[in-house]
């Protein structure tokens, strides 16, 4: 599904990815953990395509292809998916609006018709009922005044319409109450599905309580310094990273 | 140059203007036919022209119609600009057309006609409304307006009225390199309750000025939404001014939608007396070369008054946009409340705005606040629809349509507003937004 090898990545002059390799198969799911400013959102948003990032070395390979020749439209449309750490605020956007266009843009890249508007408001109710969000929500602008909780679901929401092979959460777990947590989850493990891989940014073992990672790595200063399996998130939980520094003083 | 060549033209049709045998008329155009003579068409040496230039006009001349020689209208043509659900009076070529108008089951209460009938009607009720809200104004537009005009809508809805319906003055213009010049009054008396919206079209492809003076007096507590939808064609000049005098608790709601013209002028202006509310809202467009100026003005003259501006302005290509706003807070009015929000999106590095918010605040014990702002998409956003498949070009052209149907929907009347975004629609045509998905 995916390859990364090597990757450098500089934002204004400064590096901040420094050589990181990652494989990942379809249906598998591999978190990612680390302190904080170590780089998790900047890989995120280098994998979705966004402006302002400088690859300097290495390769991505998705489904065979180079990603980092994709414009980011092209990525989405080949089922790349991104939930922001921080979903943006569109006003005068409707939500029904934007999910209309990005299912139409990926069905036709898949040589797909457009859902009439019947079919299309079926499918996205069922999804709504998916991810237990008030139907209101659709006819709203998006993101707008939504809480913190409300946009981390929306961002599920647009993932379970585009049903993406390669699914990118940043920190979705984050500002979620216990409830909206279980929900959360629940909808990304019905999206599970042998074709289908996530990489999930977190902070918290609380999250793969729900969804059991296949691997986790540990990425610090721009380096994946450990990869585990599940246990070893349990381990981070307890220990901290500072246990990591020091096994990394020890290899060096 | 000079605008002795409109003067010309006039006098050889003065006969013909509304009013011509009544001596107190005559004397108020001989008055403003003086001071246009003098000055001219406003010059950019003005401080308030200080950013529009019209002075081109008086190199094209620009002919008045005669009413002897009425255009045809194409009914179906004409239908699609109507309102559903409206009285309307229609002005073809600044001249009213009781036969395209409609006023079937308008109680007789409220008069509703062209002003060049009142004037035979009831003429002193027109010579009551008739340049009293324009104490404070003076410039060579509006009293070339006062000299010439040839038409314009009379409405006077009596006190305790409140129309059912909406009123809609349309204004057509038919000919190539003709004018259009009116005057219309609106009055509405105590507790009196109305809708009314002006709309300003031309015939495709055509040329020509409009020049449409609006002059609006609310008495005590009467309640006025007042809409004006400027679509003219992309060669045509428009000038066009609304100037209101508010009693106390008077409220005035105004939306200002011009979206039309090569080069277009919107004056609105507003006095407010003791505890009177004004609304603003204004949305302008403009593409290719067009060139757009809206000039508000309120003048808070005793207290506890409320206005709120909002306006919004998109420009694409070379296009050029101007915002002058003016709130004048006189030493009496204490106790106003005062916003002003003006948020301007460029679209291209040719795109050009100017945007002057200006406070006069002459009072101590008021509220006011004003905000302007001029920029881009934001980057951020675009990346946001981009990272869900949607093309770039898409992307920027629902984030425009998005910012500017803000402004949409804020119109009350439903009727108006969608067609105002199906104007909106047909000015991004790249957005693939549909009607249903709004
Ligand atoms: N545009 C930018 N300009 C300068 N520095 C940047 C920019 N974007 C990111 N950085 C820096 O890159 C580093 C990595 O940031 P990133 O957002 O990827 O961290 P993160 O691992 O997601 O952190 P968190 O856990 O807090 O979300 C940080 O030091 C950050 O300040
Ligand atoms: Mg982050």
């Amino acid at each position: 599904m995916l390859k990364i090898e090597n990757l450098h990545v500089r934002v204004e002059d400064k590096p901040i990815l420094k050589g990181i390799s990652l494989h990942i198969k379809p249906g598998e799911v591999h978190a990612i953990m680390g302190p904080n400013g170590s780089g998790k959102s900047t890989l995120s948003h280098v994998l979705a395509g966004r402006d302002g990032y400088e690859v300097t070395a290495g390769t991505v390979i998705y489904k065979g292809k180079n990603l980092l020749d994709m414009p980011p439209e092209e990525r989405a449309r080949e089922g790349v998916f991104l939930a922001f750490q921080y979903p943006v605020e569109i006003p005068g956007v409707s939500n029904v609006y934007l999910l209309k266009a990005a299912l139409n843009a990926v069905r036709k890249h898949r040589g797909l018709p457009e859902l009439d508007a019947f079919d299309f408001l079926q499918m996205i109710k069922a999804k709504t009922k998916l991810v237990e969000m008030d139907e209101k929500f659709l006819y709203r602008a998006v993101n707008e005044g939504f809480s913190g909780g409300e946009k981390k679901r929306n961002e599920i929401l647009q993932m379970a319409v585009l049903e993406p092979s390669l699914c990118i959460l940043d920190e979705t777990d984050s500002g979620l109450d216990i409830d909206a947590l279980k929900i959360v989850s629940d909808g990304v493990n019905s999206l599970r599905s042998a074709d289908r891989s996530f990489i999930l940014v977190t902070h918290y073992q609380r999250l793969l309580d729900y969804i059991k990672p296949d691997q986790v790595h540990v990425l610090a200063q721009g380096r994946i310094v450990k990869t585990g399996d599940a246990s070893l998130a349990l381990e981070l939980e307890e220990r901290g990273y500072g246990w990591i520094d020091q096994t990394m003083g020890e290899a060096a | 140059m000079s605008a002795t060549s409109y003067i010309e033209r006039y006098q050889s049709i003065a006969n013909e203007l509304p009013g011509y045998n009544l001596p107190w008329l005559n004397a108020v155009r001989q008055l403003a036919s003086g001071s246009f003579e003098a000055t001219g068409f406003p010059s950019p040496r003005e401080e308030e022209w200080k950013y529009t230039n019209v002075t081109a006009l008086e190199k094209k001349l620009f002919a008045p119609s005669s009413i002897s020689t009425p255009s045809t209208i194409d009914k179906e043509w004409l239908e699609t600009h109507v309102l559903a659900d409206t009285w309307t009076l229609v002005m073809v070529d600044g001249y009213f057309d009781s036969k395209l108008s409609d006023l079937v089951g308008l109680t007789d209460k409220v008069i509703a006609t062209g002003i060049a009938e009142a004037l035979q009607s009831h003429p002193d009720r027109v010579k009551a409304l008739l340049g009293t809200t324009l104490e404070k104004e003076s410039h060579g537009f509006l009293a070339f307006n006062t000299a010439y005009f040839s038409d314009g809508a009379f409405i006077e809805i009596p006190a305790n009225v409140k129309l059912q319906k909406p009123l809609q003055i349309l204004h057509i213009s038919t000919r190539n390199e003709a004018l259009a010049n009116t005057r219309s009054l609106v009055g509405l008396g105590r507790n009196a309750e109305a809708k009314l919206i002006e709309t300003f079209i031309g015939l495709p492809n055509i040329s020509y000025l409009t020049a449409a003076v609006t002059e609006i007096h609310l008495a005590e507590n009467a309640v006025l939404d007042h809409y004006k939808l400027q679509v003219e064609t992309d060669k045509a000049y428009h000038f066009g001014g609304v100037y209101v005098k508010q009693d106390k608790t008077s409220h005035f709601y105004q939306h200002n939608l011009s979206f039309g013209g090569l080069l277009a002028r919107n004056e609105i202006h507003a006095e407010l007396a003791t505890a009177a509310e004004c609304e603003m809202n204004g949305l302008f467009l403009a593409k290719n070369r067009q060139h757009v100026d809206n000039h508000t003005l309120i003048h808070h003259v005793e207290p506890h008054g409320i206005s709120r501006e909002t306006y919004r302005g998109v420009l694409a290509d070379r296009a050029r946009g101007v915002f002058q706003g003016r709130i004048v807070v006189h030493p009496q009015a204490q106790k106003t409340s005062a916003e002003m929000n003006n948020r301007n999106l460029l679209l291209s590095e040719d795109a050009e705005i100017d945007a002057k918010p200006q406070l006069e605040i002459l009072a101590d014990d008021v509220k006011c606040s004003h905000g302007v702002a001029v920029g881009q998409l934001a980057a951020e956003s675009i990346f946001y629809l981009v990272s869900r498949g949607v093309d770039r070009e898409t992307a920027k052209n629902m984030l425009t349509f998005a910012f500017a149907n803000e402004m949409v929907e804020k119109i009350g009347l439903d009727s108006l507003r969608n067609k105002v975004q199906d104007h909106l629609l047909n000015i991004f045509p790249q957005t693939g937004i549909r009607r249903d998905w709004l």
